[in-house]
């Protein structure tokens, strides 16, 4: 019902001389380089070759014909990784037929979901993510239930369809503990069983194929889709990430991971903090906001804005979740870098934040072979910003994604141009 | 709205003793009834008990100061002195006795925060339904309650938003209602009850929401669309103009028995008499405009738009009708009325004139309504509107406190006014700067270099690990 088709149409209108798909040669000149996975260059250059970073350091040679990005003076960073979100598959919260992040499960397993298959590449906060946030490469997120189901990772191009954004998918397997209620559980050790009951049930399918085709096999609690899906997790091929705030259960998740060999990730994770050597010694990463400290239930009594810096401390891998200023997951996704800096400001080091929100996601998500970092060979998702990326006053001038910076008028900055004098002209 | 009492006074002489205030409780022995049988104007049952508490003078030298009522001061002073900002200037400090003296090496001041749009307290952290106190969403027009008396002092949310540097909240009910009941302006600092909190003196508000949310809730029973809304306010409007005109009558001639006390209708009236303010809920610029209309058709004046995320599409209205702002920065998307939200917002309202408010409704954002006001500025800055420092620190201080009308008392570090004052670690619209120091009336509420003298709520105490909640860390 929806009638955005002018809108979207419009958005189509690309601002600039770049091309989409940017089968061009781009030197990036001047700019100091956060590279993320190296020590910081200055005045250094970057050189783009059909959407790869193809050269990088402070003497290279800039390949005759090609675009030259001024960028002295400027901050130039990855384009940043935004781990966790609904951009493209919650467009207004509040209406339904725009919520496309969950499943509607009968027993809130719903591990065969693919959230990637809605994704809206129309949707109006991709290129607002993009383009106000210097964000390359987003998770898309399921969000509900117990199982939720599994999660992409896209890169946020500009004018393609799905396909020719998604960089991984499925990246993810998603479950929230520490919520009786999200399992249909009566308690959260009975949600915990639940999972180890579906992990137990996925393993012992996977072992009996064929008695379980002949019907020959207990009755097991989920669907053969899900049991299938759930292989990718028990195969090692896809984490498990895990809601869990409480540092209790952080332990049992853990302790679950151990249990079946799997790997896992927490997700929220406001006590990790209280456990940051087990989760280091268990090699469990944390995605996480920094700009919550309100004890807003009972499984979070102990959240603190210490949180990121305390476990990078205690040497566990931490990436940044985008949602303390604003709440919203996707219209407010461009907020991720004020959460670095709040990090900073509550005791994180700005390599370690920077970090946070670009490599560690990245390989968090399993994509770090192609993004998160600047290198040869990666793909060209570079940012130049005004200034330090984390301050409010920094704006990103050139979001280069897949080797193009083309920017389109976004559906805020059209209304910012209608009403910018009053009284408007329609 | 000055005009139209003006009128009503000239038609009823005796009215004019109630609009200078003069209308005191009638006597009553001890025994009697108290002065809650009457429907007195600017009644006060609930008053405040805050006493700042007695402290030491404080002299802050070598201060890089935002007054919020001039330019930018560098390597200045502030003198405050009995709860009272005393002075506050540039070059050679004055004598200031046995004051405190402590050298701010650069870093910056700032008058105390103020936040128009909360519901700390009425729901309180940890959450769920048991502290669920913000809407009493059983009608549509609910101005007999009066949210204070949802809002628990031991919110753990409390300490949270002094240690982001905000001295003073409006706690409002929630949206779900047409007309949501009375707001009420509280100190943050501990007490037992929330009269120990209540700012003396301060004027109470009147919660009113536009749209989505009560067409939503009570799409049953309505009102389930806009023009129901509308029809609710008038409805209630016309009576209440109705019962302010019966006892405004009767408390200037005294004759007869008085009329029945209506606890909604008193609050409504008191809206009409101008003695409490309009907070209005209201996200587009059409709707908006017909509260605007509104409060002309029965005479009164709104005195801030909340949310108003099409705020600058009627921007000059906005400035004409003398209407204030609380915004986000950046909040949107969330709703249908919420689609149009621009990030230019605060800016586009500024610069047609009108006063700029960053506002939180969220304890989260309450703790970083610099960093909000920051974020706003850069998209001004964005389209060629620029606002320095000095001017921008009034989005959360003299601002919302004209909002509540307390800018003659608070919002500006000018001397004679309350000392609610900030240190800061560094300049307040920096990601990285934090309070180091929070003052109240001039009483020291904040230290972060001390985490041990951190206010810790009751609800706290046991649950939540002392470490959490230290205002100390990193500097």
């Amino acid at each position: 019902m929806r009638t955005p088709k002018l809108t979207a149409l419009a958005l189509l209108a690309v601002i600039g001389a770049s091309s989409l798909q940017a089968q061009e040669t781009v030197a990036i000149t001047g700019g100091t380089i956060y590279p993320v996975s190296g020590p910081r260059i200055e005045n250094g250059t970057i050189v783009l070759t059909n959407g790869v970073i193809t050269a990088m350091g402070a003497n290279v040679a800039i390949p005759a014909g090609a675009r030259r990005v001024d960028a002295a003076g400027k901050w130039v960073t990855p384009g940043l990784v935004a781990p966790v979100s609904s951009l493209g598959v919650v467009e207004v919260g509040a209406v339904t037929d725009t919520r496309d992040a969950s499943s509607r499960s009968t027993n809130g397993i719903a591990a065969a979901f693919r959230v990637w298959d809605a994704i809206n590449p129309n949707a109006m906060s991709l290129p607002v993510a993009r383009q106000d946030g210097g964000i390359t490469t987003v998770g898309v997120m399921p969000s509900g239930g117990f199982v939720a189901g599994m999660g992409a990772v896209i890169d946020l191009r500009q004018g393609v369809m799905v396909d020719a954004m998604l960089r991984k998918s499925p990246a993810v397997m998603v479950a929230t503990l520490d919520n009786a209620a999200a399992a249909q559980a009566g308690s959260r050790a009975e949600a915990l069983a639940k999972l180890r009951t579906l992990l137990r049930d996925a393993r012992e399918f996977n072992l009996g194929r064929v008695r379980y085709d002949a019907g020959n096999m207990r009755e097991l609690s989920a669907s053969r889709a899900d049991l299938e899906a759930m292989q990718l997790v028990l195969r090692g091929t896809i984490p498990l990430v895990v809601n869990a705030d409480r540092a209790s259960e952080i332990l049992n998740v853990i302790a679950l991971g151990k249990e079946f060999g799997i790997r896992v990730v927490i997700n929220s994770g406001a006590e990790a903090w209280q456990v940051g050597a087990q989760l280091a010694a268990a090699k469990v990463p944390v995605m996480t906001g920094a700009m919550n400290n309100i004890p807003d239930g009972f499984s979070s009594l102990g959240q603190r804005q210490e949180n990121l810096g305390l476990l990078r401390a205690a040497g566990v891998q931490v990436a940044i979740v985008g949602n303390g200023a604003g709440g919203e997951d996707n219209f407010n996704i461009r907020n991720l870098r004020y959460e670095a800096g709040n990090a900073v400001a509550y005791g994180m080091t700005w390599d370690d934040a920077l970090r946070a929100i670009t490599l560690s996601p990245a390989e968090i998500l399993g994509v770090s072979d192609r993004v998160g970092s600047l290198a040869v060979g990666k793909a060209a998702n570079v940012v130049v910003w005004s200034g330090d990326p984390f301050e409010y006053a920094t704006q990103p001038l050139h979001v280069f994604v897949a080797g193009s910076d083309a920017k389109v008028m976004t559906r805020q900055e059209m209304l910012t141009q209608r009403y910018r004098t009053l009284p408007v002209k329609y | 709205m000055r005009q139209f009492l003006v009128l009503l006074c000239l038609a009823a002489p005796a009215l004019q003793a109630q609009s200078t205030g003069s209308a005191a409780a009638p006597a009553r022995s001890p025994s009697g009834p108290g002065s809650g049988a009457l429907s007195q104007p600017n009644a006060d049952p609930f008053p405040s008990t805050y006493k700042a508490p007695t402290a030491r003078a404080v002299l802050i030298t070598n201060a890089t100061i935002l007054t919020a009522a001039g330019p930018q001061i560098d390597r200045g002073f502030v003198l405050m002195r009995d709860g009272k900002i005393v002075s506050v200037g540039s070059g050679a400090a004055p004598a200031a006795g046995d004051a405190e003296v402590i050298d701010a090496n650069g870093r910056y001041v700032t008058p105390g925060l103020i936040d128009t749009h909360s519901h700390m307290g009425a729901g309180s952290a940890p959450g769920g339904q048991a502290l669920s106190d913000i809407n009493e969403a059983t009608a549509p027009t609910t101005a007999h309650v009066w949210v204070e008396h949802s809002v628990w002092p031991q919110d753990a949310q409390f300490p949270r938003v002094l240690a982001g540097g905000v001295t003073t909240l409006q706690i409002l009910p929630g949206s779900a209602n047409l007309i949501g009941g009375r707001s009420v302006v509280l100190k943050v600092v501990p007490s037992t009850s929330v009269q120990g909190m209540k700012f003396p003196g301060a004027k109470y508000g009147l919660k009113m929401a536009c749209g989505e949310n009560p067409k939503r809730v009570y799409a049953a029973r309505g009102p389930s669309t806009r023009m129901g809304n509308v029809a609710g306010y008038r409805t209630a409007w016309i009576q209440a103009e109705a019962y302010r005109r019966r006892w405004d009558k009767w408390l200037g001639d005294r004759s007869g028995d008085p009329p029945a006390r209506d606890l909604a209708l008193e609050t409504l009236a008191d809206v009409l008499r101008g003695n409490i303010l309009v907070q209005n809920h209201c996200y587009r610029a059409d709707e908006m405009l017909q509260m605007v209309d509104i409060a002309k058709e029965f005479g009164y004046q709104i005195r801030s738009f909340h949310h108003g995320v099409e705020a600058y599409k009627l921007a000059d209205v906005m400035a004409r009708e003398n209407i204030s702002g609380s915004l986000w920065s950046d909040w949107g998307g969330f709703k249908m009325e919420a689609i149009d939200g621009i990030r230019a917002n605060l800016a586009l309202v500024h610069n047609a004139g009108a006063r700029a408010i960053v506002h939180s409704d969220d304890a989260s954002g309450a703790q970083r309504l610099n960093q909000d006001a920051s974020k706003a500025r850069a998209a001004g800055a964005a389209i060629g509107i620029t606002i320095d420092d000095a001017t921008l620190i009034k989005w959360v201080t003299l601002n919302p406190a004209w909002a509540m009308d307390l800018d003659s008392r608070i919002g500006s570090l000018e001397a004679g006014k309350n000392a609610d004052v900030v240190l800061w670690s560094a300049n307040p619209f920096s990601v990285y700067a934090r309070p180091d120091r929070v003052w109240i009336d001039g009483a020291p509420r904040l230290d972060r270099s001390d985490p041990r003298q951190a206010w810790r709520t009751d609800f706290e105490l046991g649950y939540v690990p002392a470490a959490s909640t230290q205002a100390g860390g990193r500097r």
